[in-house]
């Protein structure tokens, strides 16, 4: 039992990072119809980013206290991500918004591909410590453990995920989204400023990938220049399970699929009799892929699509 | 016209390179080509670059000497090559080497590159000494040329899971390996010695070469509530999956082999570093017969050693001397010397067995103590002389 309990909780908190990631994909498609497939780099570069800042910090010898520093990472990260994305969405993909989808798919591949070279060339190719700035002394809870970090990454992830709610459904701002969402041309019309609108979702999606991106480096005491591909494969697997283009349906696939991984990889060993082992971790995203692909393409929550009847 | 003229630019710079690269050619001593393999990106690439450094440092000192082979002053020249620790590209960047008429080649790194790219240089008949494949299917395939200067896997999981269990007194051990020809071989050559020596195998867990969430296995194995963890891979897993341990409150000892014992892996795992054991052949640094002066010339020039650094130098010394003696850099005619050799490296003394083993290497077993690896033992080879 405490066994499951604590493949639970190891899910629930990679399902939260996967979640804030995921939301990035499925804000820009909603808008565009374009899988951005540059986003985790996006959330490489906010950990690489804060990472330096931290290192500085703690290097520095100056006696700041522990939250201080990881807010100024963590404000640093959101900044360069934040101007990331802005320029990413307007030197790439402005200018082919009217071309067919493929252009801007292959676009955002070659994105992807030079913002990880950027980076192995400033930051190199070896793995970096993450410092954990958090006691990581685990508390038991019915025989699980977990830790400060865990907690404020789940609550973090939540605070976020409501924020944005509010921010797309109460605020002048999320009606323009969701109007350019459902048809941009007549937005216009009405007098919503188009460009505005999508150089803000790409905006506020790259802080988040900022925020994710401190998550999981802190969380596995690690980053790397290569860390956002797998990241982001998974949490793009995350957006379609839950529903690609439904905020509701991202943040749902992204618990869904941490858990599962957690689960599915606790427990593949004993259930095939140690035929097929916990090595086999990663499969379970793109099986779920396939899986959605198959028997239910709009997946759990269904596709933006539907609002527009 | 300004087209004309970035033409007669573009002419006159190729015309240029093509007469400085001729004038190269034909002057000075002739140029002998070594070959070092060993991953330069990805996750191994501080293990990789710490090779690719130890075989250079090996290879100026020589030329700085200067070496007169066949009657010739002769100038040695590293060709590095990054196999990314990927068989595939492994064996893609021998035959590379084969094709760029390399004398010899030192490497590669990893036991999973090395056997498949062993067949190549066979096939080329170019001799191969790896500094650190420990992988005992290395040496066993019949071919002459392949060598290596470090014990094999077979001898360190034996030490390890002995340890293990009359040092440690283990009774439940789990084992995680990274399911490469490196991890595998030791996890099961410490399984068998553990078993052996009495111990209970509660759990069998496995990974990749570049995972670094290890949550959910570490899950299952502390459900088993062993007594220790062994480690069958490198510093970029078994670091992280130190510090996860911590935070799962696993109790047990991390153990590993050569892989893990890093100033990487004390890095990466942070705090959870303490009290991990790690063993590598060979002797302690501070212990090996040249270690001291190797050390400060080594850490002057490129930085802190991780761990296989003396042993690249060793093998590229290793090539060099059996050139030396044999009078000539054909493959086949210093081969024969190669197989003879016998003498003093930093690492210890160097001959090689009927196979290309190394004989009597002895192996160590390292504590983290304060945030630094500290010599707990070394059994086996001269260990009794230098104990």
């Amino acid at each position: 039992m405490d066994v499951f309990l604590q493949q639970l909780i190891n899910g629930i908190v990679l399902g939260s990072i996967y979640a804030l990631v995921a939301l990035g994909y499925t804000m820009v498609y909603g808008i565009l119809g374009l899988i951005n497939f540059a986003h985790g780099e996006v959330v490489m570069v906010g950990a690489m980013v804060a990472l330096t800042v931290i290192q500085v910090l703690l290097g520095a010898g100056s006696p700041l206290p522990v939250p201080l520093i990881l807010a100024l990472g963590l404000a640093a990260a959101i900044a360069v991500c934040m101007a990331l994305g802005f320029a990413i969405e307007r030197v790439a993909y402005r200018p082919l918004r009217n071309s067919p989808r493929l252009a801007a798919l292959i676009t955002a591949i070659g994105v992807s591909i030079l913002l990880q070279n950027a980076a192995m060339i400033i930051w190199g190719r070896q793995y970096h410590s993450f410092p954990a700035l958090l006691p990581d002394t685990p508390h038991q809870i019915g025989g699980a453990a977990i830790n400060d970090l865990q907690i404020l990454i789940v609550l973090l992830a939540c605070a976020i995920m409501g924020g944005l709610l509010f921010l797309v459904h109460r605020t002048r701002l999320g009606r323009a989204m969701r109007a350019t969402s459902q048809n941009p041309e007549v937005a216009g019309l009405m007098g919503v400023d188009i460009n505005t609108v999508i150089a803000v979702t790409f905006v506020i999606g790259s802080a988040l990938a900022a925020v994710a991106g401190i998550m999981v480096s802190a969380y596995y005491g690690i980053a790397h220049y290569f860390m956002g591909f797998m990241l982001g494969l998974k949490a793009f697997t995350a957006a379609v399970l839950g529903g690609i283009g439904n905020l509701a349906g991202a943040m749902l696939g992204g618990l869904l699929l941490g858990i599962i991984e957690s689960l599915g990889a606790g427990y593949i060993g004993p259930l095939t009799g140690g035929f097929l082992g916990s090595h086999y971790q990663d499969v379970f995203a793109f099986l779920v892929l396939i899986l959605v692909l198959v028997f239910r393409p709009s997946g759990l929550l269904g596709e933006r699509v539907a609002e527009r009847a | 016209m300004t087209r004309r003229l970035l033409a007669a630019a573009g002419i006159g710079l190729a015309l240029a390179l093509v007469l400085a690269g001729y004038g190269k050619e034909s002057s000075g001593p002739k140029t002998i080509k070594i070959g070092q393999v060993s991953p330069l990106t990805g996750p191994q690439a501080h293990l990789g670059k710490d090779n690719d450094n130890g075989a250079r440092l090996a290879i100026e000192e020589i030329n700085a000497k200067g070496v007169t082979i066949g009657g010739a002053k002769v100038q040695f020249e590293i060709v590095s090559e990054d196999d990314q620790a990927d068989p595939k590209t492994g064996t893609i960047v021998a035959q590379k080497l084969v094709d760029a008429k390399v004398a010899g080649v030192v490497g590669h790194l990893n036991s999973g590159t090395s056997i498949p790219a062993s067949k190549i240089y066979h096939d080329a008949g170019i001799p191969q000494i790896s500094p650190s494949a420990t992988n005992p299917k290395y040496t066993q395939q019949g071919y002459k040329g392949a060598f290596r200067v470090m014990a094999n896997d077979v001898q360190q999981g034996k030490v390890l899971g002995e340890y293990a269990v009359t040092k440690l007194r283990a009774k439940k051990i789990a084992i995680i390996d990274d399911r490469t020809a490196y991890g595998q071989g030791l996890a099961d050559e410490f399984e068998k010695a553990a078993k052996g020596a009495g111990a209970t195998i509660v759990s069998r867990e496995y990974t990749s070469d570049k995972s670094t969430d290890f949550r959910a296995i570490l899950t299952n194995v502390r459900g088993k509530q062993p007594d220790i963890v062994f480690y069958g891979g490198m510093d970029s897993q078994a670091g992280p999956m130190a510090a996860q341990m911590k935070s799962l409150a696993i109790k047990a000892k991390l153990l590993g082999g050569d892989g893990a014992q890093s100033v990487e892996f004390i890095k990466l795992a942070g705090p959870g570093a303490e009290g991990s054991i790690a063993s590598s052949p060979g002797l302690p640094l501070d212990k090996m017969p040249g270690g001291k002066g190797f050390t400060d010339r080594f850490t002057a020039k490129y930085g802190q050693i991780q761990i296989y650094a003396p042993y690249a130098y060793d093998a590229t010394m290793t090539l060099v001397e059996a050139m030396q003696k044999a009078n000539s850099t054909e493959p086949a005619k210093y081969l024969a010397e190669l197989a003879k050799t016998s003498r003093q490296g930093v690492t210890g003394p160097i001959a090689f067995d009927d196979k290309g083993d190394l004989k009597s290497g002895p192996i160590t077993l390292y504590e983290v103590k304060a945030g630094k690896w500290v010599t707990l033992e070394t059994v086996g080879g001269g260990a009794a002389a230098s104990k």
